[in-house]
């Protein structure tokens, strides 16, 4: 029996679907898609083995750490019903609180910049984590009893906020009670070294000199680690979300998402699971924002924590379906893929076989060429804006995909409430001819 | 929906916000007494902040009369009516552009508003005293560009999905939102624009200094109030207001009296799409610069006010806006000014949680 009702399920051949059923197929076959995608662009723009293996492990770590993200979204959307558009400010208390607390204590301060509290990095990431996690309890216990569409205007003013107070000049440097630390303000505030490469600089370094040897840049070593460690938290979140969404806390999530009001009358408790779902998803915000902004970069400004990020992780859960994990990481994948990084790609392959030159760097200039006939300003332009074209693109597919297919790939498969699969018993039962009356199963 | 399960507690704890509320209020009004008597705080300093926080709160009540409409007559929060108001307030300057700089300038680079350093504004001179017919016509293209945007995207996006539900179209206007922001990006760049020189400006002396009162203020004040007395117009004295009315309080009801549901529907986007227009020229006007962000900036604190004067009431949306221009400046007494939206958006999430149906009614739960 062929139950396949997404796109691509219902398009392939019988013996084909039985294995498309499988999470891990869909998965692992949409990142090979993409992977030799990859490979195909950096064999036509001549890469070598190093240029290969860099170019996938951007894409890798852009996949796991918006695939994170999605998740989380996933989780408070797809199961809880919770329209969170103030991601990045969760992930923003996660970074700076980590950041704060991590800072050497002033007068011992090696680097000369922001002092700090000269909290060990282990502590100060899992205190990063709690407050993040604490900032999520705030931001919804009192909003959780208002409409979806205000809860996302709360959540999204709620991001602004600390953005903004990330921000301020007044918050820049302070001292209070002789404690001196502070956000940096606009300039942003130098974040701690990343582990994973200290530990290749330091007693990790005979790996790198022996991969070195090999005549390849050894430079890929610490940093294809620390994709794999960030796939580490990307598998356990994974993990975790399946876990509580199969669980009876993950039913009342979808009873809560599906009909709040007949879950209530179920004697269930809605707000306390809601908040639950909530803080759950919010702490797993806040170590992304510790490892991916404060860890990738050893810098973080607060303009990286702009409405944009949210914008794009949530489209990577629409693409692949709300409700669906396996949905949420395919989705993921094929926006990094092909939305995200898809545009620069494009315009390397044009570079390097159309051979246009010089810069056209406004959009007067580009269309009055035009008028004379010649399009290659045009052209020029339109790759020089890349990143904005970017963003439009994003908005374009959002918009098709909500008129053609609003639950996106995965995301209206079938899901079995109950422990047993009744749906196979009401099957039987027909198949013996007793005539079952419906049709069973709770659809979605 | 939770009221009518427990309703006591909820009740109970609304109440005490509520006191909670108005015990800080009273607290900051008592404050704001003693500095004014005690001489910390110039009444000049007061009175600017006043003033400026009443011409910034007109337009913020401007824009959100054609949100609340569009909010209460189709049931979902449009994220992307800040980018109709970047929009038409990108259309509106490029045409004063073009008219004040005709012949002397290119017309691209006019309309373009010398983008890449090609026209600069010492060099056409627009101001409301120096070129007003300039502004006005600006002003007019704006309203008809805010107009022609909002038509155009419910005619491409949210018509075909108008049953699926709220939060789909919620989705979708933010699709719309980003869309349409990357689109000036893209056409304009990310950089801020200059617009105007320098206007004739009246200085009224207070004890403590002097307020300055801007001849483009004044226009701002102007239009903002004749938009708004037109509006309370057209929804009370003709056919088209009162079927809006009728459709926002009961739309299956006026379906069935008669009223031509797709016609108002459209009516009101052009309306709000309009308001949105005047309210983004009137904002680069009262700024003096505009950037690809104008309207989204702006966006959170109309949501702010549209919410404070509760959906779909078009007075509340203009005391809420005007509350909410007050908050943003007035504050600044207190909580240094890069606070400023700050304020506002939290005073927003007050509102939500003590009185989440807003000053003059709606539904919020």
């Amino acid at each position: 029996m062929s139950t396949a009702t997404d796109p691509i399920g219902r398009r392939l051949p019988d013996t084909l679907a039985s294995y498309w059923e499988q999470d891990l197929v869909k998965i692992f076959s949409t990142l090979a898609a993409v992977y030799t995608l990859y490979l195909l662009v950096g064999v036509l723009l001549g890469y070598d083995l190093f240029g290969q293996l860099n170019s996938l492990r951007r894409l890798t770590f852009l996949i796991v750490v918006y695939g994170i993200a999605a998740l989380v979204v996933n989780l408070h959307w797809g199961y809880s019903g919770l329209f969170n558009i103030g991601v990045v400010g969760f992930m923003a208390v996660g970074v700076y609180t980590a950041t704060i607390l991590s800072r050497p204590v002033a007068g011992q301060n090696p680097t000369g910049s922001l002092p700090g509290f000269g909290v060990p990095l282990p502590l100060a990431i899992v205190a990063g984590v709690l407050t993040a996690a604490a900032a999520g309890y705030v931001a919804a216990l009192p909003s959780l009893r208002l409409r979806n569409d205000y809860f996302a205007i709360v959540t999204l003013a709620f991001a602004e906020i600390l953005r903004i107070t990330f921000k301020s000049s007044e918050l820049q440097e302070i001292t209070v009670f002789g404690w001196t630390f502070g956000t940096g303000g606009g300039r942003g505030i130098r974040t701690f070294s990343n582990p994973v490469r200290t530990f290749f600089e330091t007693s990790g370094q005979p790996i790198v000199a022996a991969v070195e040897s090999t005549g390849l840049d050894g430079k890929i070593i610490p940093d294809w680690s620390f994709v794999f460690v960030l796939l580490t938290i990307l598998i356990g979140t994974y993990w975790l979300i399946s876990r509580l969404s199969a669980s009876p806390f993950g039913r009342v999530l979808k009873g809560i998402r599906d009909d709040e009001e007949a879950t209530q009358s179920l004697a269930k408790n809605t707000s306390s699971f809601k908040i639950r779902a909530f803080v759950i998803g919010c702490a797993i915000l806040g170590l992304l924002g510790i490892v991916w902004q404060g860890a990738s970069s050893g810098y973080v400004t607060p303009d990286r924590f702009i409405p944009e990020l949210t914008f794009f992780i949530w489209i990577a859960v629409i693409i692949g379906g709300a409700g669906s994990n396996t949905g949420t990481i395919v989705g993921t994948i094929l926006f990094v893929g092909l939305i995200l990084e898809g545009p620069g790609q494009v315009r390397r392959l044009v570079e390097e076989f159309v051979g246009l030159s010089g810069s056209v760097p406004t959009f007067p200039d580009a269309l009055g060429a035009l008028v004379s006939g010649n399009i290659d300003p045009v052209m020029l332009y339109v790759f020089d804006q890349t990143s904005a074209l970017r963003i439009i693109l994003t908005g374009l597919v959002l918009i098709w995909l909500l008129k053609r297919r609003p639950q996106g790939l995965f995301g209206d498969r079938q899901e079995v409430a109950s422990a047993i699969n009744l749906e196979d018993r009401v099957t039987k039962r027909r198949e013996r001819g007793s005539g079952a009356q419906t049709s069973g199963g709770d659809g979605n | 929906m939770l009221r009518d399960i427990t309703p006591e507690r909820l009740h109970n704890s609304t109440r005490i916000r509520l006191a909670l509320f108005s015990a800080v209020l009273a607290l900051l009004l008592l404050d704001l007494l003693r500095r004014l008597l005690g001489g910390t705080l110039a009444p000049a300093l007061l009175t600017g902040y006043v003033w400026n926080g009443l011409v910034f709160g007109l337009i913020i009540g401007l824009a959100g009369v054609g949100l609340s409409l569009t909010y209460d007559l189709l049931g979902f929060a449009n994220f992307a009516h800040g980018d109709y108001i970047s929009v038409s307030a990108f259309i509106g300057w490029g045409s004063t552009y073009l008219v004040a700089g005709l012949g002397e300038f290119n017309l691209l680079n006019l309309f373009f508003l010398g983008v890449g350093d090609t026209v600069f504004p010492r060099d056409v001179g627009i101001s409301v005293t120096n070129t007003p017919g300039a502004v006005l016509i600006g002003l007019v293209v704006a309203a008809v560009g805010g107009a022609a945007v909002a038509l155009l995207i419910d005619r491409f996006v949210y018509e075909s999905i108008r049953e699926t539900g709220a939060i789909t179209l919620l989705i979708a206007s933010i699709g719309v939102a980003f869309t349409l922001r990357f689109l000036i990006v893209f056409l304009f760049t990310q950089n801020s624009f200059g617009l105007t020189v320098g206007a004739w400006t009246y200085g009224l002396s207070l004890p403590g200094g002097t307020v300055n009162v801007s001849a483009p203020e004044i226009m701002l004040v102007t239009v903002a109030v004749a938009s708004m007395v037109s509006v309370h117009l057209l929804l009370t004295r003709t056919k088209l207001g009162k079927a809006m009315r009728a459709m926002s309080t009961n739309r299956d009801l006026a379906r069935i009296t008669g009223i031509p549901s797709e016609r108002v529907i459209t009516a009101t986007w052009l309306l709000g799409g309009a308001l949105a227009g005047l309210a983004g020229f009137m904002i680069a006007l009262f700024q003096g610069t505009i950037n690809y962000q104008l309207g989204w900036t702006l966006l959170l604190l109309v949501f702010a006010g549209v919410i404070m004067g509760g959906i779909g009431s078009v007075y509340g949306a203009i005391v809420g806006g005007v509350l909410i221009g007050l908050v943003t400046r007035v504050s600044q007494i207190w909580i240094p000014a890069s606070f400023a939206e700050a304020v506002g958006f939290a005073v927003m999430i007050v509102i939500l949680l003590t009185r989440p149906s807003g000053i003059f009614g709606g539904d919020a739960l």
